[in-house]
């Protein structure tokens, strides 16, 4: 679609318009967490705000990382380090659904010439004993967006229910500049001398961090590393502190990944590692409901 | 007479969960009415995207008067019994009437129960029965504490083309719904069902799934039909894109030529698993590189936005699936065979590669039995018919199973019936699947699921009732239909017995190769050797038993499969099914009819006098003794026609057997005319019963004519 004259036309753009389109929905404006985390929700801004019984409503740019993803930047469409967009509102709204597609119109997406699509999927993660119930947002038959009401987070019922919203934003942004190759997106709107496109800032990324999870790695670094983080966790949760345990989860839950790109995790194995980590999210979940939230 | 009109309008119902969430509406309201005494001529029930809705047409606008009397002591009983009367009925003395009963005068309470407004009775029994709807997976959403399949945003609800007011938690029943979600999305009250649907309709809603299917169907083919193509049926597709729409749009895009020289099996699988499009064929059933999306909107273009913007995701699904096919074929099946160590086939049967290797020998036993089988060829493709799951494009898309095993191994340049009996391995995967006759396929395609069945029966995991998570019926079934209909020859409890064995020896081998792999262990002692028979039997039985069931499909009763199943133990499928066909034929006959008569009069007359006598009349009759004409030519036939059964059951003959079963009718019917059984001579009684007994173990040498019924 042609949608040069608007400002999301950037990826930037993008960026700054969901910023503004959020703030004004009365949500606190976050920075990325600054851990290695496989999707916006592993955020304690999501994973831990979303127990307990206190409002809350933020919005986030989160680098994700994928190790398995990686396709050493020859793949058009797939990275091992790409960008969410996460909205978390609790408890949902009534309108949640009207104010999302707002959002979409707000960055160029206009329901009245596009076809848009709620389809069912559930999204479960096993490393954090997370579920919910929700749809991949289709439009045009690409899906722009993960809807989800959560359910359980930890093991635990969310009570009140949150609403998340996930927008996978290199897929939108290669939707409203009408490209096929993520690396041709333009990241900053500028023509000529000044422009810089996603390529310019992240292949070689993605080439390094390919060869660094498929093959550098080391796996007996990683395995050590993982027993440090779940003991680090367990003590940690002993002392009362939730938000430092989760922080040694998130980091053995990315250990972890890495380990099963690397190939070297059997399917007996994966089953133990994903119930390790689960024990750790369980724990630092419950330490987090332990005491009220204005004091957390 | 009045109709009741119920609509839920929530965010978007899995289209997978939609036609059995309507039957369960209209099942759950059509109870509730019923049992508040509300009969209704009709209960409709549709569903689409966003909405329920129910319609109970022909209600009666108050429920029937219920009287109840109660008759209580006489007037002039002690103040103490009237007292507690009153109070049991709570009314005053000048409340209850006084009858005479002939017996006296008795006081009687009589209550009509409270008729009730139909709308007043809704209101109660709704928001009841909507509670108790049944879905396969709910939530909560906000605060709330009520459960729906997504949030629940509506509630409309007439009677008659009044409200009735309810409430679900906070949402609150009334008259009025919404249209499209993009089209048309503000509020409109209606007055009942005809205005509703036309309401709908002009707020672009098709109400009815069975519309929008005829919609899709007629559509996509007016689209597909200038290019000379059609659409590749494909139902369940079409049953879930009629899920996801309101307004059914079908719109036809491109495929990129460029991505053409794909097998066609791997882009319906793209284009249907992830994208829910349609493909077409031309006239010649090849793929065309166009495909059919159905929107659920009216763009305001005409649609060219959204096909451009579906054929852009197709282009990017396509190179995903293209990575895979190249990616996948620069390693050989035969190399990735070892990874199948790393895939479980089964808690507490090892491994898919274990699995392989126990196919391999299986296989190469069975191949013996199937003519024209390779010896060779069945091992490869043994070895190589799971391979294919460990490749991108079966994990991407599972249901390729079989078919890119095909591919890869011609891309390795196997030999063709090797690469045929890896696609066909998993066939036939029901009573309709085409059944394969390639032989070497069909011995790879035994041994897959005979080793299937021999290792969940040993470690107890055995269909129950409806119950029957890993398809066992089905690998019966299969395992049927593979040899039947291939005429093979072959003794299925030593194939049994066999498959067994392997899960023991397979374990023994690896136990020593790769010990450390702890998904290679298994419960040995599950396999000790004594249970081979055990399992052998009970897979014997299961095998016999769903053979019932496929015959009767075929108009053969069961009766005469337990008749001849039970008499013999017969375990070649091949030489059972014949020989029950020729019993099948035979009491079809008049001869069969007639014999069958007499075999139950003789064997209920020798039973009755066993009974009496307590003793059993199992002996050879004595010639000396036969003294009536009738007694003596039965007594010779019998001789006759026992040493030509035996003889035609050698040599297979059933028919014949039959035959010379059919030859003691006369001689039989003669004797129950003419001779008395139950004479005054001892001698001459007891020699008549070995007679007649003698007819029973003749005929039972064929089958257990006992077990025929009717």
């Amino acid at each position: 679609m042609a949608a040069s004259g608007l400002s999301t036309h950037s990826f930037q753009g993008l960026i700054l318009e969901l910023q503004r389109f959020w703030a004004e929905q009365g949500c606190v404006i976050l920075q990325p967490y600054d851990m290695e985390v496989g999707a916006g929700t592993f955020h304690p801004a999501t994973t831990l705000r979303a127990l307990g019984s206190d409002p809350w409503k933020a919005a986030y740019v989160q680098p994700s990382r994928r190790p398995a993803d990686g396709r050493y930047g020859e793949n058009p469409n797939r990275v091992q380090r790409y960008y969410q967009y996460q909205v978390i509102l609790k408890p949902s709204p009534d309108d949640i659904l009207d104010v999302y597609l707002a959002s979409l119109a707000h960055i160029g997406i206009d329901a009245a010439s596009h076809d848009i699509r709620f389809v069912e999927d559930d999204w479960e993660s096993p490393t954090l004993g997370a579920w919910g119930l929700g749809w991949e947002v289709w439009c045009d038959g690409m899906e722009v967006s993960q809807f989800t009401y959560f359910q359980q987070v930890g093991g635990f019922d969310c009570d009140p229910v949150s609403g998340e919203i996930t927008y996978g934003l290199e897929r939108l942004a290669m939707y409203i500049q009408g490209i096929d190759n993520i690396f041709d997106l333009d990241w900053n709107g500028v023509e000529g001398e000044g422009r810089f496109t996603y390529g310019d800032i992240y292949l070689r990324g993605e080439r390094e961090f390919s060869a660094y999870n498929f093959e550098y790695a080391d796996t007996d670094v990683l395995r050590r590393q993982f027993e440090d983080a779940e003991a680090a966790c367990g003590r940690l949760v002993e002392a009362g502190l939730a938000l430092p345990a989760y922080d040694q989860c998130m980091k053995a839950s990315h250990l972890f990944n890495l380990l099963d790109a690397r190939g070297v995790v059997g399917v007996a194995e994966r089953a133990d590692y994903i119930a390790r980590v689960r024990a750790l999210a369980r724990a630092s979940c419950e330490r987090w409901l332990d005491r009220p939230e204005g004091e957390a | 007479m009045p109709e009741l009109l119920l609509e839920l309008l929530s965010e978007e119902i899995p289209a997978r969960m939609q036609a059995r969430a309507a039957a369960d509406l209209g099942r759950l309201v059509g109870g509730a009415l019923d049992e508040a005494r509300l009969p209704c001529a009709s209960v409709d029930t549709y569903v689409t995207p966003r909405r329920l809705t129910l319609v109970a047409d022909g209600l009666p606008a108050r429920q029937p008067d219920v009287r109840e009397e109660r008759k209580g002591p006489r007037v002039d009983a002690p103040e103490k019994a009237i007292s507690g009367f009153l109070r049991s009925v709570g009314l005053d003395r000048d409340q209850v009437e006084e009858r005479e009963t002939g017996k006296g005068v008795f006081l009687f309470a009589v209550t009509a129960r409270a008729e009730r407004d139909t709308p007043e009775v809704l209101a109660d029994i709704l928001p009841d029965a909507l509670r108790r709807l049944p879905w396969p997976k709910s939530m909560r959403w906000g605060g709330r504490s009520l459960r729906w399949v997504r949030p629940l945003h509506r509630i409309l609800c007439l009677f008659d083309g009044a409200t009735v007011g309810f409430a679900l938690d906070d949402v609150v029943s009334g008259d009025t719904t919404v249209g499209h979600r993009f089209l048309a999305p503000r509020p409109f009250a209606v007055t009942g069902f005809a205005d509703y649907a036309d309401k709908l309709r002009r707020a672009r809603v098709v109400l009815d799934p069975v519309e929008r299917r005829r919609t899709i169907v007629e559509g996509a083919g007016k689209l597909a039909a200038p290019g000379g193509l059609k659409v590749v049926p494909d139902e369940a597709l079409l049953n879930e894109v009629t899920g996801l729409v309101e307004w059914p749009v079908p719109l036809i895009g491109r495929i990129d030529a460029a991505f053409m020289d794909l097998p066609p099996e791997v882009m319906t699988a793209t284009m249907r698993a992830n994208q829910k499009y349609f493909a077409l064929e031309d006239a010649g059933g090849a793929l065309a590189p166009r495909f059919v999306v159905v929107a659920n909107t009216e763009a305001a273009d005409g649609g060219r936005a959204i096909v451009a913007g579906n054929e852009r995701v197709l282009r990017a699904r396509l190179s995903d699936a293209r990575f895979f096919w190249n990616e996948d074929r620069k390693r050989t099946l035969e190399s990735r065979a070892p990874e199948l160590a790393n895939v479980v086939f089964r808690a507490g049967l090892g491994t898919l590669r274990a699995k392989a290797r126990r196919m391999e020998a299986l296989a190469v036993s069975i191949a013996e039995h199937v003519p024209g089988a390779d010896e060779g060829m069945a091992r490869s493709a043994s070895r190589l018919a799971k391979a294919d799951l460990v490749t991108g494009m079966v994990r991407e898309f599972p249901e390729l199973q079989g078919v890119m095993g095909r591919y890869y191994a011609l891309a390795n340049r196997e030999n063709a019936e090797v690469a045929e009996a890896i696609a066909e391995h998993y066939a036939p995967r029901g009573p309709r699947d085409r059944c394969p006759t390639a032989p070497v396929s069909v011995a790879v395609a035994l041994a897959d699921k005979i080793d299937t069945l021999a290792g969940f029966f040993a470690i107890g995991e055995k269909p129950t009732g409806s119950k029957d998570p890993f398809a066992l019926r089905r690998a019966a079934l299969g395992v049927i239909r593979l040899i039947l209909e291939n005429a093979l020859s072959l003794g299925l409890r030593g194939v049994f017995v066999e498959a067994f064995k392997h899960y023991s020896n397979v374990a023994m081998k690896l136990k020593f190769e790769d010990s450390e792999n702890p998904l290679e262990r298994y419960d040995v002692s599950a396999t000790a050797p004594a249970r081979a028979d055990e399992v052998a039997c009970e897979l014997m039985e299961f095998v016999a038993d769903r053979l019932e069931t496929y015959l009767r499909d075929r108009g053969i009763r069961h009766d005469r499969i337990t008749a001849v199943f039970s008499r013999t133990g017969e375990d070649d499928l091949s030489r059972l099914v014949a020989r029950i066909g020729a019993l099948d034929e035979f009491l079809a006959g008049e001869d069969g009819g007639n014999l069958l008569t007499a075999y139950r009069r003789a064997a209920n007359i020798v039973r009755i006098e066993e009974t009496n006598d307590d003793v059993a009349y199992r002996g050879r009759a004595d010639g000396a003794l036969l003294c009536e004409p009738p007694e003596r030519e039965l007594f010779e036939a019998l001789t006759a026609s026992e040493k030509e059964i035996a003889g035609h059951l050698a040599a297979e003959r059933y028919v014949d057997a039959m035959a010379a079963l059919g030859r003691l009718r006369r001689p039989v019917d003669r004797f129950f005319d003419d001779v008395t059984v139950n004479c005054d001579e001892p001698d001459l009684r007891r020699n008549r019963l070995f007679l007649l007994s003698r007819i029973g173990s003749a005929l039972e040498s064929v089958a257990d004519f006992s077990r025929i019924e009717g």
